[in-house]
């Protein structure tokens, strides 16, 4: 199987009736994602496009089975929803949403510390993209069609990053086994370590390309992990050499407030964990294709 | 978001930090008076900018009359302040904050920040206050005090004993450091703040525990639930483009160079902006429209591009997912309707219904030169510059 989702991973939409969860799931369902219903507390009972409503995630897991979820909610309510998630059993889960408090962020990480490793949901975002395995389901709000199936796997900070990563690579007859969007705010549910990971246990993935940012450690965490665990070849592109010390651009998390933390320093230090850098954005695609054709 | 010391000190205070006594100003006169009330031989008049090191660029005045109070107040009010963090451009002194004098016996430093690695509270502490946390890291690493504060708990009062005692500070005072401490603690976790830098804390002659200056900053994300915060935001502190680009939901950052920048997503646009740079240009902005790139969106950044007098050549990159190329093309389209761009405009679409989007373009007559790739595109915008 691909990485976190595959064509039968059973997906509920928190957030399913509002304008937001609506159209990305009518988009996710297009795509082929098996999608057997969503939450609207107080809506419980009714139907929407088709599929069940539920009013908690506990009756939705119970109903349909569920394993995975993706968040539409406020960022005023998101926390709560994904501590939601996490209490009623849900395997994966994926917040889309923008603009979660970092203390809430915390919140949710320092509640799912009462699970066990094997009982503990796998939170991706906030702020992010979702996940996509090519060909098999999408659990995010991706364009679908970018992605060619294939071997290489994805993690992105930034959206739009990683789909200009996946057209590339696609201009290129290279294909996609999952491409996992982390998001941009400073505390995330995954970082790329734990992503990268799981890449190195999967089966369809070849090679990794990481596509990073200035701010946060998460990089050269990620990084020093490959040096150490893993065996696969790693690409990355870390954006931001002309970002200014000190000033947030654009996502929460993209500021240089630390040592190892701007784009120049990244790089460095993952060179020196013996990971492949792609020297600019244009060549991401290249960088990769370059480093298979050697594998 | 970022408020002034004069602002922290009292949130501070709120949460059981000692401040030394003192009132904000409008004018000489009332600065003058502020300083009778206050009491005392000694005042120290500051001005309320968003920046440290303002006592370098002559900030800060100490004085020993009412009327050298006044004076002081006088030379600041209305002035530009240019410190080293500021920018060449300077920020302007609207308000001043008048202080009783405070004997210093010993400085020391005392900041809270988030920890990225192990997603906690970190206290940082150091008995060199007065230099910037940077410049003590650099010259007195061994005196830095690190300790994490598990967020589900909040701070213990042993750990707050601990950075006490860790910065030498005497039997007596211990308690009394430590409920300073663990106020800075709870002002941080309780108002949804992103930094708390008291720098210097002081031991006073009168054996005080003062925070003498203070800078608080504020998760954006959260200003929706915290009221009292929101309100201390001052737009004069900030550069004039960048208010207007926040209240219109933009991610806006002005920069040095010459070539503006729309773009969708905060990475692509960071990476557009180095391949500006590596193809020898230099960014004036920082734009992200945001992943979606609706039409109102475009029309707005390119009202905000068009309010900035470098900018000598326009980038735009979008790259369409769920909103399509042709859709976005539109929202061009309808904003240079809207805009007079008297620069050379630099266009590249990508992702869905790219042909599509490009024939509106090249349809509509609009004056621009079409790129192809993210590198097509910095080329053809640094080259722009020339013509």
């Amino acid at each position: 199987m691909a990485v976190i989702i595959d064509k039968n991973t059973k997906i509920i939409i928190q957030g399913f009736t509002g304008k937001m969860g609506s159209f990305h799931a009518e988009e996710m369902i297009k795509y082929g994602s098996n999608i057997v219903g969503g939450v609207t507390p107080g809506k419980g009972g009714t139907k929407h496009l088709n599929l069940p409503v539920f009013n908690t995630v506990k009756e939705a897991v119970k109903n349909t089975g569920a394993t995975a979820s993706i968040l539409f909610v406020p960022p005023a309510f998101a926390a709560d929803s994904a501590m939601e998630a996490a209490d009623a059993g849900i395997k994966s889960c994926v917040a889309i949403v923008d603009g979660i408090p970092s203390h809430d962020m915390i919140r949710i990480k320092r509640y799912m510390r009462r699970y066990t490793k094997t009982e503990k949901m796998s939170l991706v975002g906030p702020n992010c993209a979702g996940i996509i395995s090519p060909g098999k389901s999408m659990l995010g709000i991706m364009p679908g069609h970018i992605y060619k199936e294939g071997r290489v796997g994805i993690i992105s900070r930034s959206g739009t990053l990683g789909y200009e990563a996946a057209q590339q690579l696609k201009n290129l007859n290279i294909g996609v086994s999952t491409s996992v969007g982390i998001g941009g705010d400073p505390i995330n549910g995954s970082s790329f370590k734990d992503i990268i990971g799981k890449f190195e246990q999967d089966e369809e993935t070849d090679v990794i390309l990481m596509i990073g940012e200035i701010g946060g450690p998460q990089e050269v965490a990620a990084g020093e992990f490959a040096k150490e665990n893993m065996k696969k070849p790693v690409v990355a592109y870390i954006a931001g050499l002309t970002a200014p010390k000190g000033r947030v651009m654009g996502h929460a998390g993209a500021i240089v407030s630390a040592y190892g933390e701007s784009a120049v320093e990244k790089v460095e230090i993952l060179k020196e964990y013996g990971i492949t850098i792609s020297k600019n954005p244009s060549v991401m695609g290249e960088t990769v294709k370059n480093v298979l054709s050697k594998s | 978001m970022d408020i002034h010391e004069y602002q922290a000190k009292k949130i501070l205070s709120d949460f059981g930090v000692s401040i030394p006594r003192g009132g904000i100003a409008y004018s000489p006169e009332n600065a003058e008076n502020k300083a009778r009330e206050i009491g005392g031989t000694k005042w120290v008049v500051k001005a309320q900018i968003h920046s440290g090191a303002r006592g370098k660029a002559g900030g800060i005045i100490i004085c020993e009359t009412p009327l050298a109070v006044a004076q002081a107040t006088d030379k600041l009010l209305g002035k530009k302040l240019v410190t080293n963090q500021t920018g060449p451009e300077g920020k302007i002194v609207n308000r001043i904050y008048i202080e009783e004098a405070t004997e210093i016996k010993k400085e020391l430093y005392l900041g809270l920040v988030f920890d990225r690695s192990s997603e906690s509270i970190m206290v940082v502490a150091s008995t060199e206050g007065g230099m910037s946390v940077e410049e003590i890291a650099k010259q007195k690493p061994e005196t830095i005090i690190r300790s994490k504060i598990e967020v589900a708990v909040g701070m213990q009062q042993f750990q707050a004993r601990e950075i006490a005692f860790g910065l030498g500070i005497e039997p007596q005072l211990i308690r009394r450091a430590a409920e300073t401490i663990t106020g800075c603690y709870r002002a941080f976790s309780e108002l949804d703040a992103t930094m708390v830098e008291v720098n210097p804390l002081v031991i006073s002659n009168q054996d005080q525990i003062l925070a003498l200056d203070c800078k608080m900053s504020f998760d954006n994300n959260a200003l929706f639930r915290r009221n009292q915060v929101s309100e201390l935001r001052d737009k004069t502190q900030e550069n004039s483009n960048e208010v207007y680009a926040s209240d219109r939901g933009l991610n806006y950052v002005n920069l040095e160079g010459n070539i503006g920048n729309i773009i969708n997503g905060a990475g692509l646009a960071m990476a557009s902006m180095d391949m500006i740079k590596l193809a020898g240009g230099e960014p004036a902005n920082f734009l992200d429209v945001g992943g979606g790139a609706t039409p109102e969106k475009i029309v707005k950044a390119f009202k905000l591009i068009s309010m900035d007098e470098k900018v000598k050549v326009i980038l735009v990159n979008i790259f369409a997912g769920i909103n399509r190329c042709d859709w976005v093309a539109e929202g061009i389209v309808q904003a240079l309707q809207k805009i007079d761009i008297k620069v050379p405009l630099v266009i590249r679409l990508a992702g869905t219904n790219v042909e599509k989007g490009n024939q509106i373009l090249k349809e509509s007559k609009i004056n621009y030169i079409e790129a192809d790739t993210l590198e097509d595109a910095a080329n053809k915008a640094v080259k722009a510059l020339g013509s």
